[in-house]
């Protein structure tokens, strides 16, 4: 399997403060990876580090190819889609505004009308919105949107920062249900971070686990899933 | 009655001058979410500029189109050289750097053209517009121009990449940034459409308040009251807003004894100040429906 995403002794900081202390972690392509840890660990940093977004230092490969000193909007230019904390979503903007600024930077126009309608058949709620302002939309049908927004880049990487915040439990299984839809059918690779550690460990297959900026676990999502005393320590359930 | 109906008119006459003024202001402000104080030095600095070509032989039309290339093109170097680096400043460092601009192009207008006044022409002519004493050829030409710029800003927004990028890079810069947009580079953009907006909001108005570097003093203020009262966010709103505002200035000195040309500016301040106040989303400007 190849390697697509490689990061080693990344550092982070936000003016003096160190967040991250040296965090090395790989994503094999086709994977779906989680990062799981508690509250200010790291994990948001870390998807922030990766698209440029946070002062930092390490080195970061992706495809082979180092990234680490493009801006933001180069980073997602190669395919990696980033759905940020809070969703991002254009709030003044329609449902389709939104799906259409998600391949904004791609040349390819031609297909985006079509892209459009795919998105509209992994989430048939946002068909029925497309023309109302996403601000409108419910906090489960934004996620959908942010998440339907990222794929309209057709990325190769989609990072994911805590999709299931704030949504009911049964919108959550459905959300990733259909991100493990993707991961299969459109072959997008994807690393999700998380608090909910035992729906996300249900999901992917691989895992890290962080904590105050370092990884203190990794590996098959199942086999941490299994182990208590890392589900006690760390996971907490 | 007929003296109610030809003060509206009047108005609208004159506030065909703020809405063009008010058209620049809102693009900036979309663009960086500052008002620059300098647009309406900017705007004359242009004016000159078509003017002189005018002096050198060039005709009307064609002074106008390169007047307002060059503009363009000014407006992304002056966001270059100076106010790129002033991205992350606060909020005054801006405001300083705006004043500076001011005073700055304000000199070298002096010092190029002097400060007499001068004649300006118009294309529409300046006869009586369909027989009206109140209005006339190039205050309706002017009118034209505004509401033609107003429909081509409002497809530019709403039917292009281009424009969809811009308005995702001014409402979230950094979700912007995610899809892929070099917010920087819409912000440049967004300076070089204010500036250009602005050339030809000055060469409407000069041949109404000749020409001279301290034209937009007064225009410039009427243009934000216009922007402030049809609300900021919105180009609509800023063209509209201009209208009412001289509609409003003619009503109340026509109306209300003791106000002449006086106190007319203190009108417009006092707008500005109530419509902050009273609504300060502006008439038209964007009411965000926010759902947490």
């Amino acid at each position: 399997m190849t390697t697509m995403l490689n990061v080693k002794d990344l550092r982070a900081y936000y003016g003096q403060v160190q967040a991250l202390h040296g965090l090395s972690f790989s994503l094999n392509e086709g994977s779906l990876t989680t990062l799981l840890g508690a509250n200010g660990a790291g994990k948001t940093t870390t998807l922030r580090a990766i698209c440029n977004m946070v002062r930092s230092t390490g080195a970061i490969e992706f495809e082979g190819k180092p990234i680490g000193t493009r801006s933001t909007e180069n980073v997602v230019r190669l395919g990696i889609a980033h759905v940020p904390q809070g969703r991002g979503t254009f709030t003044n903007m329609t449902v389709e505004e939104n799906l259409q600024l998600g391949a904004i930077s791609r040349p390819d126009k031609k297909a985006i009308g079509s892209d459009i309608e795919r998105m509209y058949e992994h989430f048939p709620v946002l068909k029925q919105r497309y023309t109302q302002q996403a601000g409108t939309l419910s906090g489960g049908e934004q996620q959908m949107l942010a998440v339907a927004r990222a794929l309209m880049l057709r990325p190769r990487l989609m990072l994911l920062d805590e999709p299931s915040f704030g949504l009911a439990p049964l919108i959550v299984r459905d959300l990733f249900r259909i991100l493990g839809k993707i991961n299969r059918e459109e072959k997008v690779t994807i690393l999700v971070v998380e608090q909910n550690a035992q729906l996300a460990l249900e999901l992917a297959d691989q895992a890290y686990v962080i904590e105050t900026g370092r990884i203190v676990m990794s590996g098959n999502a199942k086999d941490i899933a299994n182990n208590e005393d890392v589900r006690k320590s760390y996971l907490g359930y | 009655m007929e003296l109610f109906a030809n003060q509206v008119l009047a108005g609208i006459a004159t506030g065909a001058i703020y809405a063009c003024m008010a058209l620049a202001v809102v693009m900036i402000y979309q663009a960086i979410d500052h008002l620059n104080f300098a647009q309406g030095e900017m705007a004359m600095f242009s004016t000159f500029v078509s003017w002189q070509l005018m002096q050198w032989g060039v005709p009307y039309w064609g002074a106008f189109v390169l007047t307002v290339a060059f503009s363009f093109a000014a407006g992304i170097v002056i966001e270059r050289l100076l106010f790129k680096p002033l991205a992350k400043a606060p909020i005054l460092t801006n405001v300083a750097g705006f004043i500076a601009l001011y005073a700055i192009i304000n000199s070298v207008a002096g010092l190029i053209w002097d400060f007499t006044i001068k004649q300006y022409p118009t294309p529409f002519g300046s006869s009586p517009f369909l027989g009206s004493q109140l209005i006339s050829t190039h205050q309706a030409g002017m009118i034209g121009i505004t509401l033609l710029m107003l429909a081509l800003l409002f497809f530019f927004f709403r039917f292009t990449r281009v424009g969809l990028a811009m308005r995702a890079a001014a409402s979230l810069p950094e979700s912007a940034r995610l899809v892929g947009i070099n917010t920087s580079w819409m912000i440049a953009l967004g300076w070089g459409m204010a500036s250009a907006i602005g050339s030809i909001a000055g060469m409407m108005i000069a041949p109404v308040v000749f020409l001279e570097p301290n034209m937009m003093l007064g225009v410039l203020i009427y243009g934000f009251a216009a922007a402030v009262l049809g609300g900021l966010t919105s180009p609509f709103g800023a063209v509209m807003g201009g209208f009412l505002v001289g509609i409003f200035e003619n009503l109340v000195g026509t109306y209300i004894p003791g106000v002449g040309n006086e106190l007319k500016l203190p009108i417009a301040l006092a707008l500005i100040i109530v419509v902050l106040v009273v609504k300060p989303a502006g008439l038209f400007g964007r009411a965000i429906v926010k759902r947490v």
